[in-house]
């Protein structure tokens, strides 16, 4: 029993790292007041630069730089088209999404003579044991005994909390996604600052792309990322659009991903369909934004271009 | 005066679109030079393959077909204010529902095939209810939900064929001919191609469109409703009832995309891994379409060459395919972006100031 929960706990905590950090991804740009559906695409290019760089390179590490390097890089045309030419921010998002896939797949291929999978990468983010925390029972061997990855995305969820609600960067940060006029009226540059909030979105998603190629998994497929930054998106509205939202609601998707996947294993699929643990994210997600499980509020600015001047 | 205005506005977008998809394809051949293809010889295999055979001529109708339909359902939705990117989810749900009654409904031939494609626009109108409702009642933002029907739909349609129709399956069995909307002359004419009626379907949905939203009191109400929903309501018009409607005709475009792809071209339903990207693509459809019924129709042709011809280039210039999607969002990107229209406008601006 003791070691049946360890194994769910773990991973669930395996599962909804990704989720975290995407998740957290969208919080930056979506508190900023850019929606962001291209969380997928975003994911699928850390997860493809951070396969191939490794490979590359013959060191993760590196390979995770250069995922956050790539992240960037494809956030900026999402950045571009909807603060800069004022798009439809969902239809851009879509564009990234489309971008990312076509353009990873497209490189594979044309690297590793038409296939559309990279080869096992030769160096992985293997799992960091914590002394003494690692013996706790059960949390021991999930949490303290976890992928580098994890940490990165606790420890982000933590610096990101203190960044909004403690810093003026992150005041200046909401405040340009709920009143950018006012906001502008008291010195702040929205535009830059929706930037940078892009850019990070890109740089977070991308790391917990490279986590599926490089730290879970050991290679690119076309199906890496799988709708993942999906889910990290309703784990962003589950969660309320906070850092801590954010983190609760990854862990809970997570622990349905692994529900879904270790179903068999416990016999769970005598009960309930694996399909429906798979729906359960999705389902949950309408449910929140319905009202029914607490209210999804998004904020105020989210997905409305900014006009200068325009009331 | 004002028509020529309209007509000329009408032009500009149709200029405006077609520099964007020259721009798109120009960032897919920069691409195949950067890998060391040649982009002509793509390009030109591309093209010469999807429509100089008669077999590949076929082929790609059967492409444009159901990206057609999905193109309209999106054009509909935004035409009143709604963003449907749940086109996905319900041409999922339309597939199911027409290979369910192709399979299990035993009706003769003609009725049956009819009965398949009607239960497959209901079964999507019936997916977009609850996105629609959410939206007028509750007013939350149908992106989100329907993106996450669409993933619903998706466990949805596997769990019906893996527990239903087909335990243990990887897929269902073929349906009857009677329920086939491929019909022998039809595959005659075009050298064995896949083609078959759905296009038909097609073509008709792209015509109801234009009646519907232009030419009824109904379609006014809804299109007024998308323009300013303050002012339809002060004008008495009920727009929660609008949205919902809105959304409900959207997915019935789409359920009926799904359903004649199931019919016509698949036959059968599989488990599905992800999702068949039809959905998504008539999102660049819609787009650059400017939804407008004619528009789609000019703009799933494009898609589908690109498309079908795109699986050849592959296969004859060594082209990965992906370079297609690739242009698919450079398109998208730039005519969502307007970036023609804006550096022409500024231009004309700069030039107004330099004379006077």
């Amino acid at each position: 029993m003791l070691e049946t929960l360890t194994n769910i706990l773990s991973m669930t905590v395996l599962y909804s790292t990704p989720l975290i950090l995407a998740g957290l991804g969208g919080l930056y740009s979506e508190r900023s007041g850019v929606v962001n559906i291209g969380l997928e695409g975003l994911m699928t290019i850390g997860a493809f630069t951070g396969a191939v760089t490794t490979i590359f390179f013959g060191n993760a590490w590196i390979g995770l730089l250069c995922a956050i390097v790539a992240g960037i890089l494809l956030a900026l045309p999402h950045a571009i088209a909807s603060i800069t030419f004022k798009a439809d921010q969902v239809v851009s998002g879509v564009a990234i999404n489309f971008l990312a896939l076509g353009l990873a797949v497209y490189l594979t291929k044309h690297m590793y003579n038409g296939s559309s999978q990279t080869p096992v990468v030769p160096d992985k983010l293997s799992v960091i044991s914590i002394p003494l925390l690692n013996k706790i029972p059960v949390l021991g061997p999930s949490i303290f005994q976890a992928l580098p990855t994890t940490y990165i995305a606790i420890a982000l969820v933590i610096i990101t909390y203190f960044l909004f609600y403690q810093t003026s960067f992150g005041m200046r940060l909401r405040a340009v996604g709920e009143h950018p006029h006012a906001a502008e009226t008291a010195g702040i540059n929205v535009i830059v600052m929706r930037y940078i909030a892009v850019m990070i979105s890109g740089a977070l998603a991308a790391i917990g792309g490279a986590g599926l190629s490089i730290a879970i998994g050991s290679q690119f497929t076309q199906v890496t990322v799988a709708g993942q930054g999906f889910i990290a998106l309703a784990a962003l509205i589950f969660g309320k659009w906070r850092p801590f939202g954010v983190l609760w609601a990854g862990l809970f998707f997570g622990l349905a991903v692994a529900l879904a996947l270790t179903g068999q294993l416990y016999h769970l699929t005598n009960y309930v369909p694996s399909e429906v643990l798979s729906m359960l994210p999705y389902i949950l997600t309408i449910l929140a934004l319905a009202g029914f499980v607490g209210k999804a509020e998004p904020p105020a600015a989210n997905g409305k271009p900014y006009e200068k001047g325009a009331r | 005066m004002q028509q020529l205005f309209s007509r000329m506005n009408k032009m500009s977008t149709f200029l405006a679109s077609l520099i964007s998809i020259v721009l798109g394809m120009l960032i897919g051949a920069i691409m195949m030079v950067a890998a060391g293809y040649n982009p002509l010889e793509a390009y030109n295999a591309l093209f010469v393959s999807a429509l100089f055979q008669p077999y590949d001529l076929g082929e790609t109708i059967r492409t444009v077909t159901p990206l057609l339909l999905t193109g309209l359902a999106v054009a509909i939705a935004f035409r009143t204010g709604l963003f449907n990117i749940g086109v996905e989810g319900q041409f999922i749900v339309g597939q199911m529902a027409a290979i369910i009654v192709g399979l299990k409904l035993p009706l003769p031939s003609g009725l049956h095939a009819v009965a398949a494609v009607i239960a497959g626009g209901l079964a999507g109108a019936i997916w977009a209810y609850l996105p629609g409702l959410l939206k007028a009642v509750r007013g939350v933002h149908e992106v989100i939900i329907t993106i996450m029907m669409n993933y619903i739909a998706l466990y949805l349609s596997n769990a019906v064929v893996f527990h239903l129709l087909a335990p243990g399956a990887d897929s269902t069995e073929k349906i009857p001919d009677s329920a086939s909307l491929r019909v022998q002359w039809l595959s005659d004419l075009f050298g064995g191609a896949r083609v078959h009626l759905g296009i038909l379907i097609a073509l008709a949905a792209a015509f109801v469109m234009y009646v519907l939203v232009w030419r009824t009191r109904l379609g006014y109400e809804l299109r007024a409703v998308g323009f300013n929903p303050l002012a339809a309501e002060y004008a008495g018009m009920n727009v929660k009832k609008s949205v919902i409607l809105s959304m409900m005709i959207s997915g019935a475009f789409a359920g009926l995309a799904g359903a004649v792809e199931a019919l016509g071209t698949n036959g059968y339903l599989p488990i599905m891994n992800d999702f068949t990207g039809i959905g998504f693509d008539g999102i660049a459809v819609a787009l650059l379409g400017a939804n407008t019924p004619v528009g789609v129709i000019l703009a799933s042709i494009l898609f589908g060459v690109l498309e079908y011809g795109g699986g050849n280039m592959q296969f004859e210039a060594g082209v990965p395919f992906e370079v297609i999607r690739v242009v698919f969002a450079a398109i998208i990107l730039f005519v969502a972006a307007n970036i023609v229209e804006k550096i022409f406008h500024s231009r004309r601006k700069k030039g107004v100031k330099t004379n006077a």
